[in-house]
């Protein structure tokens, strides 16, 4: 039976394009199948989410190489008959979108945060014209690689009727050299997981004023995010608390803006969040027409203030 | 060392106006992709160490040669430019079948660098395209990268960590805005840039075949609705407030 198939070599990523898949598989009448790259674990929890498990072992796929894993999808989404692939848009599953997609002669959307299925096109949400727009988007043709953000969908949930067959593909071999991992420290902030982010833009005079903005989040039960120039111009913050297009998407539940202007790119990874509190000394500054509270003063003072009333 | 670095030419997002939730981009300047600037850098400084040189290779309408000229000026030694008002309107596939074709016309590439993603439409999808059409070794999301013998040896940033990785030349590789900080061309560079040698194809000239292609249809496109209550706060306390209110405080 035609299918669409899907891939992430992360496991809940694999479990929200389960989610993806079987949304455009009931109103296309197509089977879900699951492609499992040398990940025995992957291949057990997707088959007890009730769907068929393609399992790949082959040491010649290794996912440093893209190139190697876009081969054994290209051959796979071959063998099962599968037009449709989903990816996750991590930055594994973009770099290899663009690379499988070359292959199949598919056309491909990256950071897909919303599908509907329309008769015979599958209309997508993405940002565009650096988050200043949201294009709903298609692909006129059979073959696709839809790439769907993180956390855009629930992941799947355990149910029963899965099943895990093994898969044979071949693969040239690998001309990239994995050297070393260095895994982030699992002590580092996922502040895409944070009910409340207090985020620091470049109106912050200095970076000894990070630790009275850090005393403020722990305070409110958050965390410290920044815009890029903080973490990528002045280095005051890790690469991984940037909010925005080329950083994370975050929807925390109150989100702080101290100093941010309100640029489209840095506005597009925090116009989700459910209440938005903004504080910029220029009173023209955009972030205040987006906010739900915003205050014409200076950040460094209000910092000091809010930690005062909250101790 | 021979680097051309692919280039996006795009409109200047801070210049885009909304109305009526429609994106108005008439009279808006056009500019290169940010994190294309960091590829350009990238490329730049590999040629400074290694020798060589670095060619800007961009695709985009009739503003093109004034939009390359910052470019040069911050260190691209000539230019590889394919202008066509048709280009406003194709998506990543065509564009990167384009740049492949234009980079088999520039003798001996070691190296291809790119932004991770553009800076309008972000989609990353390029690079990875134009490695697959030319057969290279591809590496994406680089924060760093030395130049061996005839290898790359890149630091790949990832969301769970970095890898390491070595792979031989000719490759692709995308950088990410951490790998540098572009320089400032100086008066003197952006005087000399008008003067530095450019080619200029049109799609055409490239003898390609695009129908074979699924293209990207775009149903709408419009600026999010924002249902924000924007009350404006004067003091602390009130916002204090204002969030013991919404249940954000105390909890």
């Amino acid at each position: 039976m035609a299918g669409i198939l899907i891939y992430s070599d992360k496991d809940n990523l694999a479990l929200e394009l389960l989610t993806v898949a079987r949304l455009i598989a009931d109103a296309r009448g197509l089977e879900v199948k699951v492609a499992c790259i040398n990940n025995a674990s992957q291949s057990n929890l997707l088959s007890a989410a009730g769907v068929r498990v393609y399992k790949i072992e082959n040491p010649a796929v290794i996912p440093a190489d893209v190139a190697t894993v876009a081969a054994a999808l290209k051959e796979a989404s071959g063998q099962l008959d599968c037009s449709i692939v989903l990816l996750s848009s991590n930055r594994r599953g973009r770099e290899l979108a663009g690379r499988l997609a070359q292959m199949l002669g598919a056309g491909c959307l990256t950071d897909i945060s919303a599908v509907k299925v329309e008769g015979e096109q599958i209309h997508c949400q993405r940002n565009a014209l650096g988050g200043a727009t949201v294009a709903t988007q298609y692909i006129d043709g059979d073959k696709q690689v839809l790439v769907i953000v993180p956390r855009a969908f629930t992941p799947a949930s355990a149910q029963d009727g899965g099943s895990i067959v093994e898969l044979a593909v071949e693969v040239l071999p690998s001309r990239v050299k994995l050297l070393e991992f260095r895994a982030k420290d699992s002590s580092s902030v996922d502040i895409e997981e944070a009910p409340v982010l207090v985020v620091v833009g470049q109106g912050l005079n200095s970076q000894e004023d990070l630790a009275s903005v850090e005393s403020l989040a722990k305070k409110l039960g958050g965390e410290v995010a920044c815009s890029k120039p903080l973490a990528t111009d002045k280095k005051w913050l890790p690469e991984d608390r940037v909010v925005g297009l080329s950083g994370k998407k975050c929807q925390p539940d109150l989100a702080v803006l101290l100093g941010i202007s309100g640029q489209v790119q840095f506005t597009v990874g925090i116009r989700d969040a459910q209440v938005m509190v903004a504080v910029n000394s220029d009173e023209n500054a955009y972030i205040h027409q987006i906010a739900d509270y915003s205050m014409v003063a200076d950040l460094h003072q209000v910092v000091k203030e809010l930690n005062d009333a909250l101790a | 060392m021979n680097v051309v670095v692919a280039m996006k030419q795009i409109p200047d997002l801070q210049q885009i106006r909304i109305r009526n939730r429609q994106p108005v981009l008439e009279d808006v300047p056009w500019t290169l992709g940010a994190i294309d600037k960091n590829a350009l850098e990238a490329a730049v400084q590999i040629k400074e160490a290694q020798g060589g040189k670095v060619v800007l290779l961009s695709a985009g309408n009739e503003e093109l040669e004034d939009t390359a000229k910052e470019a040069l000026a911050a260190g691209a030694d000539e230019a590889l430019l394919i202008i066509d008002d048709e280009l406003d309107k194709l998506g990543s596939a065509e564009v990167a079948r384009i740049l492949a074709a234009a980079i088999q016309r520039i003798e001996k590439v070691d190296l291809i660098i790119f932004g991770e993603g553009s800076g309008d439409n972000y989609s990353g999808q390029v690079g990875s395209r134009v490695a697959e059409i030319l057969g290279l070794p591809q590496l994406g999301y680089a924060s760093a990268i030395e130049v061996q013998e005839d290898s790359l040896r890149v630091s790949r940033s990832l969301e769970d960590g970095e890898e390491l990785v070595e792979l031989g030349l000719p490759a692709v590789v995308t950088v990410i805005s951490g790998i540098n900080e572009p320089r400032i061309a100086s008066v003197t560079q952006i005087l000399k840039a008008g003067k530095k040698p450019k080619e200029i194809l049109e799609i055409g000239d490239l003898g390609l075949d695009l129908v074979d292609i699924c293209p990207i249809k775009t149903e709408s496109n419009l600026a999010p609705e924002s249902d924000r209550k924007r009350v404006a706060v004067k003091t602390v306390d009130e916002l204090v407030a204002a969030l013991k209110g919404e249940n954000l405080i105390g909890r």
